[in-house]
């Protein structure tokens, strides 16, 4: 379990990706099955302990230190499993609490090694009559400083005896309710405090330590010198521990043969036109069709097993039960996801905020499934039954998808409708004036382009529309992480807006990139020199009309937001040009937000 | 026997003691100062005479200069001085080179001014010694059960082990210029790290001293531009331990440094949501106060009438000795930076 607790310990504080990816590698180097299983189980959120629920971990806590002490701390920590793995004590003689605790430490029931009921008894020393006053309690005072007053810390080191993380995992995962929090107990007194952290984060789900699933299989590529794509694929036929899977990467066996159904094929995508490009537009090489602003998905339905995948593998069914009813064909089709009604025969594309009502849920309400029902734009055919039609050119898929498409009879996948045009100006004047808000530009694939995952360059590109942009006044800087740790490079940027006391800025978003390092260095240089305020690592910036320095900011989209002051979040925002020329009075209003608002709707 | 509220009495100045005229630790210049030990908010320059252990007179001088109080009067550990109609003694706090207990004594009444102290050992200043008396006076700095230092062997390990791990990137350690920094590279070298450790401008006079006072700190190089590009073929403090004050890591210095894994040595490391707030990479779990299982143990151990708490969570410690049956009460003092480690 130490191994484990320091690598959540060393995630949580990592802001760079390839640093991530390093300590992630070398844990699953250095760690033997299955615990490196059971710690990717973690990671890719694969883990669910039903015994237990954060709830009882505060009657747990209770029962071992007086209740005004863990306010305090609570206070002061701001973390539920935090402050409890700190407090902890694991021979309970906790001040305040003068009964001893009920239950012993348990033995793991699957793992006989080390872990026994015995494990306090080897850092507590056996020490002589307490020195206390008159009311003190055995034991307490002369626990640590009979040993020895100047070096209390001796007793500190390295615990000899603490239960693995499989141990840990594999007793609460067959454990009953009644017994689960009395289980946690006792992994809780054989912890060291980081030990405890990692427990109450594994068992109450959700590390929370900024690590994707997606970030943990680019680890495991990595480690075991594959391809993500390769992973990715395999993915969802694996169960932890991971035994198999494992010694694959380490080269020691055959590649397991994924034998679920309905399993995730990794996605082709797009690489972005540049401008010279653009003379290799012609309409018998590639086709164009529009770029939905949804999400992107890959849709499986395998002999009565039906999927919803993101691009990047990850399974979204249970937030789309609608989708998954519906999904009444036979293959595997790659498509947008969008929020949308019926109108007559067509579906109408509702926007991107609606969609997001939907995004990021575990589970998700029957009114929220009639009042945003969702559906999906297909783009293209993988698996046309049981046939993988990957190889073939994008020509036969599309028709293989329109014929799959036409058998479905629920009414919630339709075609993603091709853009017929003769030349590239004809595509250029489409692309700015596009039928709907929702669509964000054009793609162009070659008709003889076989499906292939990743992001190679010339079958597919993706050509946006140009972003919006606002001109925006900073009124908020803070330090970044890793290189830029000591300079000023995250921005909160205002516009202007009608208040009680004259025109005011109200905040409209932030933004961490868009500029070059001479642009953050003369930034960084404006933002020490003109700080107004300080609130912890926030500088507040002068603001006003005559001094401030203008950003203009590009964007795709907005949404409305009650969460801000403004009324309105940004997509995608970054910094596309620094307007020192600019008087602050003469950045943009919230009305010419709000406009754009309206137009998306 | 006198009422202890007669013999030490708070104030906006700090403690004052009507029968000795003196205080102890001022927070503002006055006639006579005892100070515990040479922090900054302890140890003030501008008093008419001040007396303390010579490590921190020298102290006071490398940071104040020669003349930072009217006189200067050496208090031997363990000797008893009479002061007016007090006798007064010094003892080890175990906190930084030269830090003290100051115990005040007069009429059948002992009270001991612990200063900031701590129980573990460190190699650069002389451990904690218990004395008996009728109130102590406490810091609470990490009065909290929430604060339970691990041992500095384990956090010096996490170092080594980072800088094996990243051996690319230089590590720059934040640490506080007294005691905790020269602490931090008297460990690292009992540990076995014998490559150059650089340093901030920061920290020199104070390194210095202690090198001077006969701890061996082994070498140790400016961290200037220059230094980063010689170091042993290499650019840029690859792999290089770089310690200096946490305040120079939000500043243009840190910017030498390209993409280090910043550390910080402190107490306040214990909790993870702090170390991230200051965008601390690798958090070493190293403090020279007492954590809560020293302060409560050494409130055991001494077995006083009363307690008094100072600087820090007071409510908290002052809720366990209610709990353990001992009088306390929080001083409230003002003026001293419990966050400064």
């Amino acid at each position: 379990m130490e191994a484990f607790a320091a690598l959540l310990d060393r995630l949580i504080l990592t802001p760079s990706r390839n640093a991530k990816l390093t300590l992630i590698a070398d844990y699953f180097r250095a760690t033997p099955d299955p615990d490196r299983g059971w710690a990717l189980a973690a990671l890719t959120g694969e883990l669910d302990i039903p015994a237990v629920k954060p709830a009882m971990l505060r009657a747990l806590v209770a029962e071992r230190i007086d209740g005004i002490l863990f306010a305090y701390s609570y206070d002061y920590v701001g973390d539920l499993a935090e402050t409890i793995a700190l407090v902890w004590e694991e021979d309970a003689r906790s001040p305040g609490n003068g009964t001893s605790r009920g239950t012993p430490s348990q033995p793991s029931p699957l793992r006989g090694e080390g872990f026994s009921a015995g494990v306090s008894d080897v850092f507590v020393a056996d020490t002589g009559p307490p020195s206390l006053p008159e009311g003190g309690r055995a034991g307490e005072g002369a626990r640590r400083t009979a040993s020895g007053a100047s070096h209390p810390a001796d007793l500190r080191g390295p615990r000899r005896n603490t239960p693995s993380l499989s141990a840990i995992v594999e007793t609460l995962l067959i454990a009953s309710r009644s017994d689960g929090p009395r289980l946690v107990a006792s992994f809780l007194d054989a912890l060291d405090p980081s030990g405890r952290w990692a427990l109450l984060k594994l068992v109450t789900g959700g590390l929370r330590i900024g690590v994707s699933s997606r970030l943990a299989k680019q680890a495991l590529a990595d480690f075991g010198g594959k391809e993500i794509i390769e992973i990715e694929e395999l993915w969802h036929g694996l169960k932890p521990p991971y035994v198999a899977f494992f010694a694959w990467l380490e080269g020691r066996a055959e590649k397991p043969v994924s034998a679920a159904r309905a399993p995730f094929r990794p996605v082709m995508l797009a690489q972005p036109l540049d401008e010279p490009e653009l003379k290799l537009i012609q309409p018998e090489i590639y086709a164009a069709e529009w770029k939905w602003d949804g999400i992107r998905v890959q849709a499986v339905s395998d002999q009565g097993v039906r999927r919803l995948y993101t691009r990047t593998g990850e399974d979204i069914g249970d937030a789309f039960p609608d989708v998954l009813d519906a999904l009444d064909i036979e293959g595997a089709i790659d498509g947008e996801l969008l929020v949308g009604r019926l109108e007559g025969e067509a579906i109408n594309a509702g926007t991107f905020s609606e969609l997001q009502q939907r995004l990021n849920r575990k589970t998700v309400s029957g009114k929220l499934v009639i009042s945003h029902p969702a559906f999906i734009r297909a783009y293209d055919c993988l698996m046309d039954g049981a046939e993988d039609v990957r190889a073939l050119p994008f020509r036969a898929r599309r028709n293989r998808l329109e014929r799959l498409v036409a058998t479905s009879l629920a009414r919630r996948i339709d075609l993603s409708p091709l853009v017929a045009y003769e030349t590239a100006e004809d595509l250029m004047a489409r692309r700015i004036a596009p039928p709907a808000p929702i669509i964000e530009g054009l793609m162009l694939k070659r008709w003889d382009s076989v499906y292939e995952p990743g992001r190679p360059k010339g079958p597919w590109f993706k050509w946006k529309r140009d972003p919006y942009t606002v001109d925006a006044v900073l009124m908020y800087a803070q330090r970044g992480h890793g290189k830029r740790s000591s300079f000023y490079s995250d921005y909160t940027f205002g516009v202007w807006k009608a208040g009680d006391g004259g025109d005011e800025l109200v905040p409209v978003g932030k933004a961490y990139f868009g500029f070059t390092d001479d642009e953050l260095a003369e930034i960084d240089r404006f933002v020490r020199r003109n700080t107004v305020n300080r609130f912890g690592p926030v500088r507040e910036v002068t603001h006003d009309g005559d001094t401030g320095l203008v950003f203009e900011v590009a964007f795709e989209g907005l949404n409305r937001s009650s969460r801000h002051k403004s009324g309105v979040a940004m997509r995608f925002p970054r910094i596309s040009r620094l307007r020192w020329d600019k008087p602050p009075r003469e950045a943009d209003r919230i009305e010419m937000l709000e406009a754009l608002l309206a137009t998306s709707d | 026997m006198i009422r202890p509220e007669d013999l030490l009495v708070p104030t906006a100045d700090g403690l004052w003691c009507p029968l000795g005229g003196f205080h102890i630790d001022p927070v503002r210049p006055v006639e006579r100062a005892l100070i515990t030990h040479g922090h900054a908010d302890h140890a003030r320059p501008g008093h008419a005479a001040v007396m303390a252990t010579r490590e921190t007179l020298l102290i006071m001088a490398a940071r104040y200069g020669e003349n930072f109080a009217g006189h200067e009067q050496v208090a031997t550990l363990g000797e008893v001085m009479r002061i007016g109609e007090v006798s007064v003694s010094f003892h080890p706090a175990g906190h930084v080179l030269g830090s003290a207990q100051i115990a005040v004594e007069a009429k059948g009444m002992r009270i001991v001014v612990s200063g900031d102290y701590k129980r573990r050992r460190d190699p650069t200043c002389l451990g904690f010694e218990p004395v008996p008396c009728d109130v102590f006076i406490t810091e609470a700095t990490f009065g909290l059960p929430v604060f339970r230092h691990p041992d500095d062997g384990i956090e010096i390990h996490k170092l080594l082990a980072s800088l094996k791990a990243f051996p690319e990137r230089a590590h720059l350690v934040g640490a506080y210029a007294l005691g905790k920094a020269q602490r931090l590279i008297k460990r690292l070298r009992e540990e076995g790290y014998d490559a150059p450790i650089h340093i901030h401008g920061a920290l020199e006079k104070l390194c210095t001293l202690y090198q001077e006072e006969g701890i061996d700190l082994g070498p140790l190089e400016a961290a200037t531009i220059e230094a980063g590009r010689k170091s042993s073929g290499r650019t840029d403090f690859a792999g290089a331990v770089v310690i200096g004050p946490p305040s120079a890591f939000a500043d243009r210095w840190a910017r030498r440094f390209p993409d280090p894994v910043s550390c910080f040595a402190s107490g306040w490391m214990t909790i993870r949501q702090r170390a991230k707030q200051r965008g601390v990479e690798l958090p070493l779990i190293i403090s020279d106060h007492c954590d809560w299982d020293e302060l409560t143990d050494t409130i055991a151990e001494i077995g006083p009438g009363e307690v008094w708490v100072t600087h820090g969570r007071e409510e908290a410690l002052v809720r366990w000795c209610t709990l353990a049956g001992i009088r306390a009460r929080p001083l409230h003092m003002v003026g001293y930076e419990d966050e400064a480690e």
